[in-house]
């Protein structure tokens, strides 16, 4: 007490022309801002304790409520900024590592929005996707380089183990614990309606969810939770998770007061243990660990599902590429800098990693080069926030794309960033019951369904505005793109021209 | 301004072929009139021919066409030539004086075996070495590019009328049993004989109207297997995808058009079981070898011609029978000009080859 | 016919029904016109417990038992719907003695007042329906 560093960040202003003291702010605030006062008859606030989540502005039903960032300021000052200034007080008072949720939101140049996409004109028509066929039907997989055929001199199929999706879209990896039962009914049910599939993340498959297993990807992360022979023919796809974009390098932490009841169960870690996933898969040490991982998988699932590989988007992420794609792994995902997590130390966050622009037009680059390109698919995510950003990265040369944060956001999520409190006023990053409630997945799930066709059907336009009515012919067609305000560096490293030329 | 090949030109054209099905040779003449009669396709900035069937003398031995920009490309160039292949003859290709036809390179003729030696020593079989020679002198030897190396088979081209590039190469002294030919429209004034069509890589050759989406995405798979495109043309990328399908991967020329206009999906699921499960096959492994956009290609292989168009038919394609002589071209008119009186006159649907072989029918 | 049904597993407690509700009957246009300094008493109430909360509303019951209790007739049903004819009341209250869900409240008027599907007010279909946040209330056959 005694002395306040911290000033809210926040202020609840309510307009009280307009309030009706229905309280529904007071019920619905996990952080106990509002209360009201008996006395006065008047809703009373304690901006301290506001996370800026918008719950209760959301279900004001007057829109009597907003909330606006402080105007308590430090002295202007170009390089301490008060967040800085905010968090030397903070690391003061705890001597802790600084916790953050969600990805990277500082200010470092977002490649998408620099790069601009063409469309046909005379020398050649564009398409009407409303009148003529438009596909987006994606198959990952491995490319076989050479034909068979049988001694009828019919093809045989020589294809390894692949998923189908109905579109170049997957819910990316968010664990059963991170996230709660009902987020993950949503996406479950939404995958397995529109097409395409979802991740378990490394918290294992809750059994309630088998029945959606052709639309799931099973993870084994480093802590291998929940990793068994059923969850592993449970899944249409498996992934190896090494490394997570918003926190390359290092592992991650559940603390034991979250391991109860289903979520030890399906981790398979006793109650009340902490579930710690270390840095490195202690069996991964070198590559041909991994690839020797990649093939104990295979066997123990018959061949018969493809495996990813996942990995975070560092400084050599084309020579690691290049070594995954002659391990056997089927696909490999890349996670750009900005992917969100439920909890990480803020500066392994903000300071590591590198954009997902880059990684993936020097991966494209660096397989093609190497001739290996056909031999896996490639997925990325890390902050693919609008079907612009879809159509930017094919055309760079990506398959898919993972969404994790956007997928969340469509369920309600208003990033305020406070996932590590477990108190998610959406019932999104929480395991509270009376919270988890708040995310109805008969809801959630269409709301997920609506996202990912109406951008389906965006993606569409704009592949008809390019002459384009296969989506496979996008797939590293950079000479669709052209790059503005990106100086001759860039434009090299994404291989892409600049706009005007 | 850049030139042709460091920068990408689109353009719109037009296409002629001829093919007689029992093998009868005839005269550069009649594909001349051909292509003279859709002079408003082309807008003078290239026109070319290939022709089947032309040198049976030298029929097992690979007739390479070179333009060189000077004498010391030339040295160069036979200088490589001479450390690889056996040349039996040589020459200067025998060419007229012709208005409209101007800044003329030197142009040389070589009928060439690969050195028995320098064959066994690479560990390659005869086609591909002779492609990869090909490659390389088209990418490293300065000034010099060889734009046909078939065996009995050769293209002509240049910057000019169509008509005009026929007068300039004496084409009515050939006789060949197939003819294809090809009028350029590029949107961009190319500054080498080389960006004309058609384009050749061993027999293959292939003459093409239209302007295709997926170019970069088709070149960058393909430069994967050893091909380079140099010239950034939508012929010279269909003309490898081609090669790599039929020759190294060993697809049949019904697959390869199950590939490069592959059938829409909502076609392909209602297919019977067994052919469902072909085109499903076809389409996601050679997914990036897809082509998009507007293209109506003939393909010339040795005996035989192969005419498909694109998926939604965006360009035009007529084909006319009469007796054992198959025509075919952007339009009737220049079918009707060298033969009024066809058998049989159509045009063929979007993604659906039409195959022509010696002896054999048009399917 | 089509009822207001509540699916309790989703009910948050927010008494967010009650306050549309009140305002639908409000005969005014704007909520907080409607509703600023005023004490409602809503046709739906919340019922709240520990770990399970429920909206009561009218049930539109095929027998009603406030029907057949009412002595001036004022409720009556029409299509389906009870409703309550505000000008034949007396105020007797003997249909909130006899609604078996307590679903009949006194309005401010002196006369009763209860659910009538919003088929009476502006809004045309139900508006509590409408304002629940979680589809934990829903308008459906069943």
């Amino acid at each position: 007490m005694g002395v306040n560093y911290l000033y809210p960040e926040y202020e609840v202003v309510r307009n009280m022309d307009r309030c009706i003291n229905c309280r529904v702010c007071e019920r619905q605030c996990a952080n106990e801002v509002h209360s009201y006062d008996e006395e006065r008859k008047i809703m009373c606030s304690d901006d301290a304790l506001c996370v800026n989540c918008h719950r209760c502005v959301s279900l004001c039903p007057t829109r009597a409520l907003k909330i606006v960032k402080s105007d308590h300021t430090f002295k202007e000052n170009a390089n301490w900024s008060g967040r800085s200034i905010s968090e030397i007080y903070k690391q003061a008072e705890s001597g802790g590592v600084l916790l953050s949720s969600m990805g990277n939101p500082n200010s470092f140049p977002v490649y998408f929005d620099k790069i601009l996409i063409n469309a046909s004109q005379v020398t050649n028509p564009s398409i009407d996707p409303l009148r003529e066929p438009m596909e987006t039907k994606v198959f990952l997989g491995s490319k076989p380089n050479k034909i068979e055929r049988d001694k009828d001199g019919k093809l045989v199929n020589n294809l390894s183990a692949g998923v189908e999706l109905a579109m170049p879209i997957m819910f990316s990896a968010m664990s059963y614990g991170s996230i709660s039962y009902n987020a993950h009914e949503s996406l479950a049910r939404a995958a397995q309606e529109a097409g395409i599939l979802y991740n378990t993340g490394e918290g294992g498959l809750h059994k309630d969810f088998y029945q959606y297993g052709k639309h799931t990807i099973v993870q084994v992360a480093s802590g291998r939770f929940g990793v068994h022979k059923d969850y592993l023919e449970a899944g249409a796809a498996i992934e190896i998770k090494m490394g997570q974009g918003a926190k390359p390098g290092i592992g991650g932490h559940l603390p034991g007061a979250k391991i109860v009841g289903d979520i030890s169960k399906t981790r398979m870690v006793p109650e009340g243990s902490d579930a710690i996933s270390p840095a490195p898969h202690h069996d991964i040490y070198s590559i041909e660990d991994l690839r020797q991982l990649v093939y104990s998988l295979k066997e123990a699932t018959d061949y018969k599902k493809p495996v990813i590989v996942k990995i975070a988007a560092v400084h050599n992420v084309a020579a690691i590429a290049s070594g995954i794609a002659r391990s056997g792994a089927d696909i490999i995902a890349i996670d750009g800098f900005r992917g969100g997590t439920g909890a990480a130390p803020t500066r392994i966050r903000d300071n590591v990693g590198i954009p997902i622009e880059l990684a993936l037009a020097s991966v494209d680059q660096r397989l093609r080069d190497e001739g290996i390109r056909d031999n896996v698919s490639i997925v990325v995510g890390g902050s693919i926030r609008n079907s612009g950003d879809i159509v930017k990265a094919i055309a760079l040369g990506a398959d898919a794309v993972y969404i994790g944060t956007a997928a969340l956001i469509a369920l309600g999520c208003h990033l305020c960033r406070s996932c590590h409190s477990g108190k998610c006023n959406w019932g999104i990053a929480t395991q509270k019951p009376e919270l988890v409630k708040r995310l109805n997945p008969n809801i959630g799930y269409k709301r997920l369904i609506n996202l990912v066709k109406a951008w389906n059907h965006e993606i569409k336009e704009m592949m008809g505005g390019m002459g384009i009515n296969s989506i496979e012919s996008l797939k590293g067609n950079r000479l669709m793109l052209r790059g503005v305000g990106l100086n001759e560096k860039e434009l090299q490293i994404l291989g892409i021209k600049h706009a005007g030329e | 301004m850049l030139k042709e090949g460091e920068i990408r030109i689109p353009s719109g054209c037009a296409i002629s072929g001829i093919f007689s099905k029992s093998g009868k040779r005839i005269s550069g003449e009649s594909i001349i009139k051909s292509i003279a009669t859709m002079h408003d396709r082309s807008n003078g900035l290239g026109g070319g021919f290939a022709a089947y069937g032309i040198y049976p003398e030298y029929k097992d031995y690979y007739a390479f066409h070179i333009f060189y920009d000077g004498n010391t490309s030339k040295k160069e160039c036979e200088e490589f030539l001479e450390r690889h292949f056996d040349i039996i003859n040589l020459s200067k290709i025998p060419t007229r004086k012709t208005p409209g036809i101007t800044d003329v390179p030197l142009i040389w003729r070589y009928f060439v075996t690969p050195l028995p030696t320098k064959l066994s020593e690479s560990q390659l079989d005869e086609k591909e070495f002779v492609a990869r020679c090909v490659m390389k002198i088209n990418t490293k030897i300065n000034g010099a590019y060889v734009f046909s190396s078939g065996k009995n088979m050769g293209v002509f081209k240049a910057v000019g009328y169509p008509e005009d590039v026929g007068e300039f190469y004496r084409l009515s002294e050939y006789e060949g049993y197939c003819w294809t030919a090809h009028g350029r429209y590029p949107t961009n004034t190319p500054g080498w004989w080389g960006g004309a069509h058609p384009f050749a890589l061993l027999d293959y050759s292939v003459v093409h109207n239209g302007e295709i989406s997926s170019y970069d995405a088709n070149r960058r798979s393909i430069e994967m297997y050893g091909y380079k495109c140099t010239l950034q043309t939508d012929t010279e990328v269909i003309t490898y995808i081609i090669d790599y399908l039929n020759r190294k991967i060993g697809l049949g020329l019904e697959e390869i058009s199950g590939v490069v206009a592959a059938p829409f999906w909502q076609v392909i699921d209602r297919m019977p079981k067994e052919e469902k499960e072909k085109y499903t096959y076809l389409r996601n492994t050679f997914a990036s070898l897809l082509i998009t956009g507007p293209f109506s290609i003939l393909v010339g292989f040795d005996g035989g011609i192969m005419a498909l168009n694109d998926r939604l038919k965006l360009r035009s394609m007529v084909v006319g029978e009469k007796d054992d002589t198959v025509y075919i071209a952007s339009e009737e008119c220049a079918i009707r000009i060298i033969e009024p009186n066809l058998d049989k006159v159509w045009a063929p649907q979007g993604g659906e080859p039409v195959i022509v072989t010696l002896n054999g029918g048009a399917k | 016919m089509k009822k207001v049904y509540v699916n309790e597993e989703w009910c948050l407690g927010c008494h967010l029904c009650e306050y549309y509700c009140a305002f639908a009957n409000s005969n005014e246009r704007d909520m907080a016109k409607a509703l600023k300094n005023v004490s409602i008493h809503p046709r739906i109430q919340l019922e709240e417990g520990n770990n399970i909360n429920f909206a009561v509303s009218c049930r539109h019951c095929d027998d009603p038992l406030c029907v057949k209790g009412c002595i001036t007739g004022a409720l009556s049903i029409h299509d389906g719907v009870i409703t309550a004819d505000t000008n034949k009341c007396v105020g007797c209250y003997t249909c909130i003695l006899c609604c078996p869900y307590g679903a009949i409240s006194p309005s401010d008027h002196g006369v009763i007042q209860k659910c009538e599907l919003c088929t009476n007010n502006i809004k045309g279909t139900p508006y509590c329906v409408q304002g629940c946040p979680n589809n934990a209330i829903v308008f459906e056959e069943r």
